[in-house]
């Protein structure tokens, strides 16, 4: 169903476990337990950048209730949440803000680029002043396109983004970035520089794609 | 309220030594500016901020313009009157050139409400306006060189990654494509021919 695999204990396979749960006797293992706990407790930073917050908004009242899916408490500090929601156009004047609150959350830390914005630069893609995309300098999970995305697809994006929880492994080489040795949780915040930011990508964030394209009337 | 003849008749007669011409605009609005000289530029102000038959106490919108062809800078005043419910009476004033002599007298002493746009005209268009109480970039950030809302403005080069680029964007984006595969070898990207067609 999910592209996330949930992680069973080994020697038993997911029909064995669901009959064993409807008879009463619940088999699981740290890791499943781990993960389902983190996943249905993750806290989103309270933040917003433009149009987009007004629906990350909408979507946390009564009427689409985030609390069901345990992000409600929205904490105003960056040192208490686990998701930072990029909600709208980050600006190059904001960039080094946004990727300084990223820095300052504690692992283990997810993102959402919610937004057209906040994922390519959306309508304002060719101007001067906005970045294009917020994946330039910090990682992203999960991407809500919308201009802006309605609620429901926010819920969407969240729920989707509890399912990748719940499929990591705490160890190996899919471990989250903290429990890994050989990956960095740095993210180098970017300069004000006279024409552009300095760097204008973290390259070990982000490369662009290659797109091999033909020239008009080559064969 | 009097036209815009009017009042450059009367102003001409107030201020004698001032250059004042009136820039007609021809489209249905007929929104008629009057081209100011920059010297008395702030003593004209203040005649029509405290004018009893004009009474423009309220500056809603200071804009820029940038004239390569005319080889200057122009800053433009919107003036309504709250007190007398007429308006608009427009101010253009217009820097030498392009590069070293831009600067302008500020309105803001006149009309508190220029403050912040005239920062805007300093950010976007470089004009310098003297006696503006605190004259920094506001929109852009303060190490920055260029003024974006010029002509020849030159953006920074990041079209590294357009999907569907077209018109200038696409010429823009060329400069980052990779180079040509060479012939007979099979395209590697994803745009290329489908596995069907390839030998």
């Amino acid at each position: 169903m999910s592209d996330f695999a949930t992680t069973l204990p080994t020697g038993i396979t997911e029909p064995d476990r669901d009959e064993l749960r409807r008879q009463g006797i619940l088999l699981t293992s740290l890791e499943e337990f781990y993960n389902w706990g983190r996943s249905n407790s993750v806290w989103p930073l309270q933040f917003g950048l433009a149009c987009c917050a007004i629906e990350m908004i909408a979507a946390s009242m009564a009427r689409f209730d985030i609390a069901r899916f345990g992000s409600e408490v929205f904490r105003p500090s960056p040192r208490q949440a686990d998701l930072l929601i990029v909600s709208g156009t980050v600006t190059k004047k904001m960039a080094p803000q946004v990727v300084r609150l990223w820095n300052q959350m504690p692992e283990p830390k997810y993102c959402i680029a919610m937004g057209a914005c906040a994922i390519s630069g959306g309508p304002f893609k060719q101007g001067y002043n906005v970045l294009k995309g917020i994946d330039r300098f910090i990682p992203v999970d999960i991407y809500i396109p919308g201009c802006p995305p309605r609620p429901e697809a926010l819920l969407h994006g969240l729920m989707t983004l509890q399912e990748k929880i719940r499929g990591q492994k705490l160890t190996g080489p899919d471990a989250p970035r903290h429990l890994r040795a050989d990956t960095t949780c740095d993210y180098p915040v970017p300069e004000f520089g006279e024409h552009d930011l300095e760097p204008p990508a973290n390259s070990a964030v982000w490369q662009a794609p290659t797109m091999m394209r033909k020239e008009k009337g080559q064969a | 309220m009097e036209t815009t003849d009017q009042l450059r008749d009367r102003l001409l007669a107030r201020f004698p030594g001032a250059e004042i011409s009136v820039v007609t605009n021809p489209g249905p609005a007929a929104q008629h500016s009057l081209l100011l000289s920059p010297s008395p530029a702030r003593d004209i102000a203040v005649f029509l901020r405290d004018d009893p038959a004009l009474r423009l106490d309220y500056c809603s919108n200071v804009t820029g313009i940038d004239w390569p062809t005319l080889g200057c800078l122009e800053v433009v005043y919107h003036l309504y009157s709250m007190a007398l419910k007429h308006g608009p009476v427009i101010l253009r004033l217009r820097t030498t050139n392009r590069t070293d002599a831009v600067t302008l007298p500020s309105l803001t002493p006149v009309w508190r409400a220029c403050e912040f746009q005239e920062r805007e005209v300093f950010d976007l268009y470089g004009i310098v306006f003297t006696e503006h109480p605190d004259l920094r970039r506001i929109l852009m950030w303060d190490e920055f060189k260029d003024h974006p809302m010029r002509k020849d403005y030159v953006e920074p080069d990041d079209y590294e990654w357009e999907p569907t680029p077209h018109g200038g964007v696409l010429e823009k984006a060329k400069r980052h494509y990779p180079a040509a595969p060479v012939a007979g070898v099979a395209d590697p990207g994803p745009a290329s021919a489908s596995p069907a067609t390839k030998p």
